[in-house]
């Protein structure tokens, strides 16, 4: 039955992998930090969430999907679309509102997705895609393929009714899903300890009969390969469970947080201690696998890279206003099914040409 | 042309396109070996296996997301939430979720689900039992609502809304399901979304109603027609999209127009007609719009005081003759 794993086994690692997850966080990283000080040059506007010190959780997880898997994840996004290969271009311009962004400006932040890559989204209601990531395990069950559904959430999911539905259907109907809670120890400015009467999340699992597991969050490793071993159990099993990494965000619930009232200096810093990616490039080069020239010189490459993506995404253009209506439906048949909408619609909707400034 | 219930042509419209489109699958409480709490699923759990009949536990909220989940892949769910009144802790996935996704990805997805549920009230059901909540969905942008009133639109908009590429609110009735009417025999019949009918013409009044009501409409038309009073009555079909264009031909014709809904009509389906009727037939109205719906209590249980509160043909009519006589007939 289900145990709070400890020391995580020892994994075989070789240096192209250690250098990918290597890379691939400090890309994450670079990005967040250059996305804060984009933010306070009003360059994205609305909420904007950062992930700086969860990058192991985000990396070593979607580092263990397959082809064809599926994978869904909250509002704090950045990382995981980074993390599937989406063009921090295109994330980048995302976040300015630009018509090459990945949701063509009209998702934002919060709802980052790249469908290309089996990664629907990035959701704003807390707790609220759970049941569709369910749907989808549902989806991949129905048609009978070898895939399965990594549905990433924050801790302050778990105290939702839709995380208790959700891994109640995915328990009763056998779906190929493993759900990520990625314990960063707040919801907003709330503990879990305040908010959970069990803040051990992961033993939730046994209200559904379901494998539950906590892991250390910030070792790319343990969560590399407690994500293949759970994904390998669903695809092949159709057995969902229930994986609790445990990590911390260094910055505020968002960039209007300063995340300072609610934590202690002394809590904040003994986190910094075990910041992810600093702790996987010692890993590293104990073993021999990166030396310091290759680490400095991921630094330097994620850097470059991150400001050619913000470069390139200024340079872009915003969406036109005349695009305003699309993709509201999508049936071919819609601008005939609401034809006769436009009579007597208020001012605006009646497919006028627009006269006033927006 | 056979004779079937609404109920019936429903359960016709889900078996072709059960039998159709192997994406179709059906999903809500008690629909499987249960049959339904209204019997509209009755044997196609036995017909087509659990796995496209899915039998849910009580979770609205999980079932619909994940009804969305599996749209999201191309699937065409086909969800039952068993009475209307139980769509609200669900309200979330519907309207922060199935009304947003297309549009807030940028167009890379969309959500090809139904739900259909019934609404209406009369069987004293009570406060909890007995809404009509179709406008508070017609409201929101990237959802489909259509509410047919009569066999033929039941079975034929069925169709359509499942082969639909978005998201439909289905709204059936309870006091419908017994209702008999002519089904055409053709099985490929659909109907349009977003065009209303003409179910009866008239030259006096205009009354537009949608779902049941329609059928309250059309004995106020036939009683007042004793009196020598013609009513041309809209069957709406569809709110979203809504085809304000049919309800304002008829109005220019008539000079007047009454909208009666079993819904709350402030902030509701007359509300909104009425607004577009003003601005389209301004010149051609003999009186001011007037509206009729369910009385603004929450649904008491006593069947004197249910029945107050319903919107019987007796409260039309009387609207009705209100009307026309603020124009001067009658």
């Amino acid at each position: 039955m289900a145990k709070a794993a400890e020391t995580p086994p020892d994994t075989l690692l070789d240096k192209d992998t250690a250098l990918r997850l290597f890379r691939m966080m400090a890309l994450i990283r670079r990005f967040e930090e250059r996305t804060e000080e984009q933010y306070t040059r009003a360059r994205i506007g609305g909420y904007c969430h950062l992930a700086i010190g969860e990058e192991a959780s985000t990396v070593g997880a979607i580092d263990a999907l397959e082809p064809g898997d599926c994978l869904y994840a909250s509002y704090r996004d950045h990382g995981t679309a980074l993390a599937v290969g989406s063009e921090p271009v295109a994330v980048m311009a995302e976040l300015f509102g630009k018509e090459t962004g990945v949701a063509h400006g009209r998702g934002g932040s919060m709802h980052l997705m790249d469908v290309q890559r089996r990664f629907f989204g990035g959701w704003g209601i807390v707790g609220a895609h759970l049941p569709i990531a369910t749907g989808t395990a549902l989806a991949l069950s129905y048609r009978d393929l070898p895939n399965a559904v990594l549905c990433q959430f924050g801790d302050g999911a778990v105290e939702t009714g839709s995380f208790h539905e959700a891994l109640n259907l995915a328990g009763v109907w056998d779906l190929p899903i493993v759900f990520q809670i990625i314990n960063n120890q707040y919801g907003m400015g709330t503990s879990v300890e305040q908010s959970s009467a069990e803040p051990d999340l992961w033993r939730r699992a046994a209200a559904y009969r379901m494998h539950g597991e906590r892991i250390d969050g910030n070792d790319v490793l343990a969560v590399r390969e407690a994500t293949a071993r759970l994904m390998g159990i669903a695809r092949r099993e159709r057995r969902p469970a229930l994986l609790e990494t445990i990590t911390y965000r260094f910055r505020g619930h968002s960039v209007a947080d300063a995340g300072k009232v609610y934590r202690s200096a002394e809590e904040i810093e003994s986190w910094r201690k075990r910041d992810p990616i600093t702790r996987f490039g010692l890993h590293c080069s104990e073993r021999g696998l990166l030396e310091q020239d290759e680490i400095d010189q991921v630094w330097s490459d994620v850097a470059a890279e991150v400001k050619s993506a913000i470069d390139e995404a200024l340079g872009a253009a915003f969406p036109d206003p005349d695009t305003l209506y699309e993709h509201v439906y999508g049936d071919s048949a819609w601008r005939e099914q609401f034809s006769r909408m436009r009579a007597g619609a208020p001012f605006g909707e009646r497919g006028e040409e627009r006269t006033w400034q927006t | 042309m056979a004779d079937l219930t609404y109920r019936e042509a429903l359960r016709r419209a889900l078996d072709d396109e059960l039998a159709r489109d192997p994406d179709v699958f059906l999903m809500g409480e008690e629909i499987g070996r249960f049959e339904g709490s209204y019997k509209v699923t009755a044997g196609l759990w036995q017909k087509y296996g659990p796995e496209r009949v899915r039998e849910t536990p009580i979770s609205e909220e999980g079932f619909v997301g994940a009804g969305i989940g599996a749209a999201m892949m191309g699937l065409r769910p086909v969800v039952e939430i068993m009475t209307i009144n139980f769509i609200l802790v669900a309200m979330d996935q519907v309207i922060n979720h199935a009304a947003k996704i297309r549009y807030m990805f940028g167009g890379a997805v969309g959500v090809p689900m139904v739900i259909r549920t019934p609404g209406g009230a009369g069987a004293q059901l009570t406060a909890q039992h007995s809404q009509s909540l179709e406008a508070w969905f017609a409201g929101c942008p990237g959802i489909k609502v259509v509410a047919p009133a009569s066999v033929a639109d039941a079975y034929g908009m069925l169709k359509t809304a499942i082969r639909d590429d978005d998201p439909v609110l289905f709204c059936e009735n309870l006091v419908m399901y017994n209702v008999t009417g002519t089904m055409p025999d053709d099985p490929d019949y659909t109907v349009p979304l977003g065009r209303a009918a003409v179910v009866r013409e008239g030259s006096d009044l205009t009354l537009v109603a949608h779902s049941y009501t329609v059928q309250r409409a059309l004995r106020v038309a036939d009683t007042m027609s004793r009196d020598g009073i013609e009513i041309e009555v809209v069957d709406l079909r569809s709110l979203r999209p809504l085809d304000a264009e049919t309800v304002a031909e008829s109005v220019r014709k008539t000079s007047r127009a009454l909208i009666a809904e079993e819904g709350w009509s402030t902030y509701g389906v007359g509300a909104e007609l009425a607004a577009r009727i003003h601005r389209l037939c301004f010149d051609d109205l003999d009186a001011p719009v007037e509206r009729v719906g369910g009385a603004e209590v929450p649904m008491p249980y006593s069947k004197p005081l249910e029945l107050a509160a319903l919107p019987l043909e007796s409260k039309i009519e009387a609207a009705a003759r209100g009307l026309l006589a603020e124009s001067g007939i009658a």
